[in-house]
């Protein structure tokens, strides 16, 4: 049978060779896949500054980026692709209040420079490189083997 | 109750009681917002009440993990808490901390980082809060008489949950480098060493009240917290999948996630058998349905649940949806509130020395809000999948899937009901204990 000490070293054991593996594959992700995936030479200031008021105003508590945050508001990774700028901007510029079946946004009222900037950040995300995600609907198929 | 110190307890217990009734406030909020009713939008728009929802869970369970911890130690050491003083210091600040943080989720001061929403400089307050905190356990072990492996292990649990909410605290350009360290701190919490602070307190629970052997069902204790961080550590690859980090995490997240149901199914087993083995049946009939409880509702909702859209091709299609929302609910009920339960419930009649062991309106606090929850799972779970097929899949838009599972948001909101009457009752007993008072210690021969 098992004894204490045992069932102790399986416990250290377990968890300084996960952990170091855990380290490791960190390091290859932040040093190799990162850098190559997200594109990162293209992180200007704007992209920067997008980010910082997608912070900053916690859009993240209504919409999804990447598949995180929440499920009140749509999923805007290829917002950019879906809607196109002109669309986005509109709905970040508004003073009125604005509630898409009768989903109500925050009327944030950015300025045309921060709406600029949210939607380099936007553009910036959708070409992150995330293994397929969104995946392709039937919708979409179907559209592109009908052309 | 054996020392006085640990009547520090009970104030934490309060706290929790009292943040977690806010935070149900915040959940009604939300549940009417996505049946169409966000009719206090200009108040508490949606982001604000997710924030304060999340944020207060959070708070609510560290300040029970807390009280716990403070009833246990001085029992395991057999030594009073070195300084009750500070330890009430640490409770104001913990409260203060808390409370600028949810007033300021309401005026746009925040970070909008998922479950990481409390700005920095008070991140800085709740580090020192905790490193308190830990200095009065960490002492009291020390002089201690004893240094048990239940002791231990829930220490350690504490001590890896402070070093790791750090990661989170790093500033980052990169969104994908800044969600990779988000998981740092919140998968590696839950589904790490959370689950050391569980498995502690459980195993101290089990000692109680089962009379089993300390010896067999501490070695067990370390099987389980074993299982935890082999699986759970490499696990952390489930949230790596689709957020630009590699293909590496399709495959080592995928099996290592897959295998964390594991520790729960052991904590599940070794509860139940426990229960079966032990001799002495402790007259607290309560603190064992909760504690059983725990065991059993954490393996649904965390392993099954969890499960359930862990494999990358599932994931896929569930990533960001209700679905997780499902997961979410139960997870943290069945493991974190429940076992949070379960020690108030077995210390409230040892701190007050009234012993109202068993009675009907505790059993069904126990039961409603079990199975209101159970269903407030199953709302979000049909609305989950529903959303699933529509958008995900057929590729109708997010609105137009919205307005389509509106239903299940009326039923969320009518099983959250129940929930709630299940939560109040739970809070009536609470009360009616009365404080603590060293009348209620007995004193060892
Ligand atoms: C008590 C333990 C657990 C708790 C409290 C918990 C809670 C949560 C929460 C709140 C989320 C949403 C996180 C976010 O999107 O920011 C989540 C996501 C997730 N959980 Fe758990 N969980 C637990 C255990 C598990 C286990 C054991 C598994 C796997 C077997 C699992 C699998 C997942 C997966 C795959 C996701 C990602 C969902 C997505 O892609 O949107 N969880 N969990
Ligand atoms: C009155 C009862 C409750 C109601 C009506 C409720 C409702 C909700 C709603 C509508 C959301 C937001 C989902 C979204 O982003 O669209 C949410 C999020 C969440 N709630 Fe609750 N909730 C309640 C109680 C609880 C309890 C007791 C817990 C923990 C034990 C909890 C844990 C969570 C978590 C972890 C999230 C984030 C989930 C995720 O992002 O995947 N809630 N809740
Ligand atoms: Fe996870």
């Amino acid at each position: 049978m098992l004894s204490k000490s045992q069932a102790r070293t399986f416990f250290l054991g377990g968890t300084v060779v996960s952990f170091g593996v855990f380290l490791w594959l960190t390091w290859t992700t932040i040093a190799k896949e990162v850098p190559k995936n997200t594109h990162s030479e293209n992180l200007t200031e704007e992209v920067i500054r997008g980010k910082v008021l997608w912070e900053e105003n916690n859009c993240m508590g209504c919409h999804t980026i990447m598949g995180e945050g929440a499920y009140y508001a749509p999923e805007l990774t290829k917002v950019v692709e879906r809607r196109g700028e002109g669309y986005i901007k509109a709905a970040l510029m508004t003073t009125e209040p604005w509630s898409p079946r009768g989903r109500k946004m925050v009327a944030y009222g950015f300025s045309n420079a921060e709406a600029d900037d949210l939607v380099v950040f936007f553009e910036w995300v959708g070409k992150v490189d995330l293994n397929g995600f969104p995946a392709k609907t039937e919708y979409e198929t179907k559209k592109a083997s009908n052309k | 109750m054996k020392y006085q110190s640990q009547k520090v307890a009970y104030w934490f217990f309060a706290l929790s009681m009292l943040l977690l009734a806010l935070q149900l406030i915040y959940g009604f909020i939300m549940g009417f917002a996505h049946m169409g009713y966000d009719v206090l939008h200009d108040f508490i728009p949606f982001n604000t009440a997710r924030a304060v929802h999340t944020n207060l869970l959070v708070v609510w369970l560290l300040s029970g993990f807390m009280g716990a911890a403070y009833y246990i130690i001085p029992e395991e050491a057999q030594h009073e808490l070195v300084s009750v003083k500070l330890a009430y210091i640490q409770l104001i600040t913990l409260a203060l901390v808390g409370v600028v943080a949810i007033v300021g989720f309401h005026f746009n001061y925040w970070e909008g980082r998922k479950f990481l929403e409390i700005p920095r400089p008070l991140d800085y307050l709740v580090v020192v809060n905790v490193l308190t905190f830990l200095g009065i356990i960490i002492a009291t072990l020390y002089k201690g008489k004893q240094r048990t492996t239940t002791s231990l292990v829930l220490t350690m649990g504490l001590l890896f949950a402070a070093l790791l909410y750090l990661p989170g605290m790093i500033w980052f350009d990169n969104q994908t480098m800044d969600s990779f360290f988000r998981w740092w701190v919140v998968h590696l919490w839950v589904e790490g060493v959370w689950e050391l602070i569980m498995g502690g307190i459980l195993a101290f629970l089990l000692i109680k009240i089962t009379g089993v052997d300390r010896e067999v069902i501490e070695k067990w204790l370390y099987v389980i917290v074993g299982l935890t961080f082999i699986s759970g550590i490499l696990g952390t690859g489930h949230h790596y999948y689709y957020i630009g980090a590699g293909k590496v995490w399709l495959i080592v997240g995928g099996v290592f996630s897959a295998l964390e149901p594991l520790a729960f199914l052991a904590m599940a087993l070794f509860t139940v058998s426990m229960y079966r083995k032990g001799e002495k049946k402790h007259p607290n009939k309560m603190a064992l349905n909760w504690t059983l409880g725990t065991a059993i509702v954490s393996f649904v909702g965390a392993g099954l649940l969890g499960l359930a859209h862990t494999l990358p091709s599932v994931n896929m299609y569930t990533h960001g949806t209700l679905v997780t929302a499902m997961h979410g609910h139960l997870a943290f009920w069945g493991a974190y509130a429940m076992i949070v339960f379960a020690i108030i419930v077995y210390a409230m009649p040892n701190m007050t020395g009234r012993k109202f062991y068993d009675s009907n309106r505790g059993q069904l606090a126990f039961w409603l809000s079990n199975i209101g929850m159970v269903g407030m799972t199953v709302a979000f779970g049909v609305a989950g999948v529903a959303q699933v097929y529509m958008e995900r899949i057929m590729g109708l838009e997010f609105g137009v899937v919205q307005d389509e599972i509106k239903v299940h948001f009326l039923i969320l909101v009518l099983c959250a009901t129940m929930f709630t009457v299940g939560i109040a009752l739970f809070m009536y007993e609470f009360i009616k204990y009365g404080r603590p008072t060293d009348e209620a210690l007995e004193i060892e021969q």
